[in-house]
């Protein structure tokens, strides 16, 4: 078996994995210290409710992010060692970094944030998550460091074969990183906060559906309770509708932050990998026009198949220069290109094993790439409108019993996620045949590049990454299951879910409910407020 | 002192610093599985570590890519020679950290028994795993020049990976027990001094081992000194667990530890992956380095991270300084769905308002 494509899947899979969790954790840390700040700030209970609930759900999360990161962090030793030996100067920085500058802060103070709610002081337990919350948010810039080197090697010299760090100023600051970056880290916060909109939504739909809220004649709310059922009580409805509104607002900001940065990204990408970029609009001819729908063949290796149907003149121009007429080279212009510089055929190395000497597709797969582009901004542009839909919607205070609005505030929590998968799919796989992309710019380093078929493991047989893929992919799908449903489980309990004493309206909660009561008498003796 | 060896010392410490803190989390884990059967009792054992047990476990994950960083020959030839136990580490701490989360979120109690089982189990599984992992990089693995093991999937499958796995399984035992005579109170508290009290004698046996034939193979004068100091350390803590001193049970199993540990990593230096095939193989910390300018790079940031690390993990613990006992923790808590049931959808209304 081909060690090579299995150890690409695995790395696939697992990555994709590890990026479904990874965007919620980072765009809904900085909601929940933002209900939190403001709970610290008016007082409100309000925000405390949100707070909890929403933190509940951040940490059922946090946890499969950081089970799974842990195979990130072994796997490129593992499965890719000679790309870990040629790369190891430069890459292995960041990775340490993270795990120096992030990791520490972020677990270290998100276990002080889940256990100190009652042993430490209001402002500084709000300090904690604050930190933790950071934690992540530098985490993600070092790691997008570390894979932006890959797509645009800079700030290395080539020593005896292997590129050398002589700059970390410029890796850091690479500029495929500073785009990459602020565009993952508001494509997260369109995660959060359409996770947010999707589940506050549920939340009022089902209080109308209870008949607890009703609406007058003018279609204003009347906010009514239900004591019987645990949280259901009058403060419960502005607990939702607080959080839809302000996290329908945060949608929309984050989804107008990726537009920017993405198109930015898209005129550095047209630079740096303009294969990559030809091959995502499935250009076989230069020109200036984009395709909003292309059919055809487009794996094939004879691009002559791909036919656009729909096309709109000098967009491609635009998105690569910001002008409407500047002539893009597409694929056939480009291929030749790529081989005058890089060879047409993989060097005759050990290293490539049984692909020594095999002649080099350049062109990435083209339905990846084309439809990994529009699916990522198509669902992004999906959630946004709903997430303004809903902004609209609310205005008078809840939102219709429609079961079909119901269902598509749920697929409006998937279309960010689908949107971020696709991203990196596109960049990942647009990227191919190469781990390390050849950074073509004028005054570029020279001669750092990696093709994949290189990168693998020599001494690893199929038979052991077949091993492992299967046995990830296996715990991953159960692991997928749990999280759902404890997700749901405590969704569908709502605030009490998070607050026990919620659900105990008689006041029997037995724990002294109030964690903030100054009157307490000892605060050692008290039972823990967030226990496992 | 040279750059490598700066960063072969960053990288013992690291992973010093790992089995120190994470030793009594897995080791919790694993007592787990036999310890007790009453789930207030459990749930104790767990909260005590709650609070840090993720902030130790980023020691595993410095550690690993710190050697990318300073190392990345090393870590490209032991990490891919041990693909399959390492898959299984990986799988062992993702059920564990999951449990961990997961256990005290449901309500019936098959829920609680399947968790605790992928607790103890993944306690168990990573305790062992990494052991051998770090067994046989002290003691070699068949690489060839390339730094690529040969021999197949199972030649790292050696008597020294078993007593490296013994080795951090029993050593997680002992030092969680006494981590729970020092952390908690009643009946918890009074079982785990026993348990030092009998069983580590045995359980420690297989960590010595591993000591002493690192010693007989490369000991030096310096070496050989701190495992004099590891054996004191050790009686002192026994002698502590019996008198029920437990602080001082528990600086002398913490100091047998790094000063066993370190009596290994200085016997091997300076190889840092012995090759069983030709000595002329071995990866050492010249030919796995990274270039001075990157080691550079990597000694400010950790001159600047590390302390900071110690300073604010330190205070955690000190938060976290009580004894916790039985009454601390609370009633378990049922999560119910927050909706009317379906007939009476209508009719609660009634009491609204
Ligand atoms: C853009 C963000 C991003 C990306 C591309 C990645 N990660 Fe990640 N990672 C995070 C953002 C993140 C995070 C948000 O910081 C997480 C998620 C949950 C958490 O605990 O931290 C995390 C967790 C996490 C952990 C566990 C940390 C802990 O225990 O606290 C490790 C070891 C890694 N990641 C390693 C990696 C590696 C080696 C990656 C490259 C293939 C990777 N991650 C991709
Ligand atoms: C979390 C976001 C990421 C996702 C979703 C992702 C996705 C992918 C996918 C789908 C592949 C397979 C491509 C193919 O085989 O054609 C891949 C490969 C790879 N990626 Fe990423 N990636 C992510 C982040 C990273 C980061 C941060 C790094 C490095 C720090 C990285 C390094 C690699 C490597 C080494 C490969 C293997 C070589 C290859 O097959 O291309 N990836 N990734
Ligand atoms: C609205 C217009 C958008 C444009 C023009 C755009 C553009 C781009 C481009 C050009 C890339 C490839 C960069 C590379 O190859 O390195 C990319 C990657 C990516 N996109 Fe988008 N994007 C848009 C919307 C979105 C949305 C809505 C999301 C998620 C909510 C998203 C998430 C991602 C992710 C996660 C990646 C991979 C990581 C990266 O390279 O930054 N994008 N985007």
């Amino acid at each position: 078996m081909d060690p090579l494509e299995i150890a690409r899947w695995q790395f696939g899979i697992t990555t994709v994995y590890h990026f479904i969790m990874v965007p919620l954790t980072l765009g809904l840390g900085p909601v929940v210290a933002l209900m939190q700040t403001q709970w610290v700030r008016t007082g409100d209970e309000k925000w405390l409710r949100m707070t909890k609930f929403w933190g509940k759900l951040y940490l059922i999360n946090f946890i499969m992010g950081v089970a799974t990161g842990l195979v990130q962090e072994f796997q490129f030793g593992m499965a890719w060692s000679e790309y870990s030996r040629y790369v190891g100067d430069v890459f292995g920085a960041p990775l340490a970094m993270e795990g120096l500058l992030a990791f520490f802060f972020e677990s270290v103070f998100l276990g002080l944030w889940i256990f100190g709610w009652d042993r430490l002081g209001k402002r500084l337990h709000l300090a904690t998550l604050w930190i933790a919350v950071a934690g992540s948010v530098v985490s993600a810039f070092f790691i997008i460091v570390a894979n932006s080197w890959m797509q645009h090697p800079v700030g290395v010299e080539l020593i005896d074969g292997r590129p050398v760090m002589t700059d970390i100023w410029a890796v850091l600051t690479n500029n495929t990183a500073l785009t990459a970056y602020a565009h993952t880290v508001t494509g997260a916060i369109a995660v959060g906060a359409g996770f947010v909109v999707g589940i506050s939504w549920y939340q009022l739909w089902q209080r109308r559906r209870d008949n607890i809220d009703t609406v007058d004649a003018t279609g204003r709310v009347v906010i009514g309770e239900n004591l019987s059922i645990p949280g259901r009580d009058r403060k419960d409805h502005s607990v939702w509708l607080t959080s839809i509104r302000v996290a329908a607002v945060i949608a929309i900001i984050g989804f107008g932050g990726v537009a920017i940065t993405g198109d930015l990204q898209a005129k550095l990408m047209f630079e740096q990998q303009p294969l990559k970029m030809a091959a995502a609009e499935g250009a076989c001819h230069d020109g200036t026009s984009f395709s909003v729908l292309s059919i055809g063949n487009l794996g094939s290796e004879n691009c002559e198949d791909v036919v656009a149907i729909i096309e709109i003149p000098g967009i491609l121009s635009f998105l690569a220069h910001g002008d409407f007429d500047t002539n893009i080279k597409g694929v056939n212009t480009l291929i030749p290109e790529y081989q005058a510089l890089y060879g047409t055929n993989l060097p005759d190395d050990p290293l490539y094993g049984e692909r020594a000497g095999q002649e080099i597709n350049y062109l990435p797969i083209m339905e990846v790439t084309y439809w990994g582009f529009r699916l990522m901004i198509g669902f992004g542009m999906l959630a946004a409108a709903f997430a303004a839909l809903t902004l609209w919607i609310v205005r008078k205070g809840t939102v219709p019993q429609s079961k079909f609005l119901m269902g598509t505030a749920l697929l409006s929590i998937a279309a960010p996620f689908g949107a971020n998968i696709a991203g990196w799919v596109f960049t990942e796989m647009g990227r191919q045949p190469f781990v390390v992309v050849p950074n073509p710019t004028p005054g570029g380093v020279d001669g750092v590049y990696m093709f994949t078929a290189a990168a693998v493991s020599p001494g690893v047989s199929g038979e052991e990454i077949i091993f492992s893929l299967a046995t990830l992919a296996l715990v991953y799908a159960f692991l997928l299951v749990f999280e759902v449903k404890l997700l749901i489980k405590y969704v569908r309990g709502g605030v009490a879910s998070a607050m026990p004493e919620l659900g105990h309206p008689e006041g029997d909660s037995g724990d002294g409910s109030d964690p903030d009561d100054p009157n307490k008498p000892d605060k050692r003796d008290d039972v823990l407020a967030f226990a496992y | 002192m040279d750059l490598p060896t700066l960063w072969f010392i960053a990288i013992a410490a690291l992973w010093i610093g790992y089995l120190l803190l994470e030793g009594f989390d897995l080791g919790v884990g694993m007592l787990l599985l036999f310890s007790t059967r009453k789930d207030r009792e459990r749930r104790l054992m767990l909260n005590a570590i709650g609070p840090v047990w993720d902030g130790n476990e980023v020691w595993l994950i410095t550690a690993g890519a710190a050697t990318f960083a300073a190392f990345p020959f090393w870590y490209a030839s032991l990490f891919s020679a041990l693909y399959i136990p390492l898959t299984i580490v990986l799988v062992s701490l993702i059920f564990r950290a999951v449990a961990i989360e997961y256990r005290g979120k449901g309500s019936t109690d098959k829920w609680r028994m399947w968790w605790d089982r992928a607790l103890g189990l993944g306690s168990l599984g990573s305790a062992f795993g990494i052991g051998a992992a770090l067994a046989l990089t002290t003691t070699g693995l068949p690489i060839d020049a390339n730094g690529d093991r040969v021999g197949g999937a199972f030649a790292w499958f050696t008597p020294y990976a078993v007593l490296g796995g013994l080795a951090v399984v029993g050593f997680a035992l002992v030092h969680a027990s006494v981590f729970l005579g020092l952390k908690t109170d009643g009946d918890v508290r009074v079982r785990a001094r026993k348990f030092v009290v009998r069983w580590s004698p045995v359980a420690l046996l297989p960590i010595v081992a591993w000591v002493l034939i690192i010693q007989f193979q490369n000991g030096t004068l310096i070496t050989w000194a701190l495992v004099v100091v590891a054996v004191v350390a050790v009686v002192f803590g026994w002698i502590s667990a019996r008198a029920g001193r437990e602080g001082w049970a528990f600086v002398g199993i913490a100091a047998f530890l790094v000063a066993g540990a370190s009596s290994i990593f200085a016997a091997v230096y300076p190889v840092v992956l012995p090759s069983t095939i030709d000595p002329a193989f071995n990866l050492t910390i010249s030919n796995a380095a990274s270039g001075e300018y990157t080691l550079g790079v990597m000694s400010v940031v950790t001159a600047f991270g590390l302390p900071l690390v110690f300073v604010y993990q330190g205070w955690t613990y000190w938060v976290f300084r009580n004894r916790l006992s039985d009454k601390h923790i609370p009633e378990a808590h049922i999560v119910k769905p927050a909706v009317a049931p379906a007939s009476s959808a209508s009719a609660s209304s009634s009491s609204a308002s």
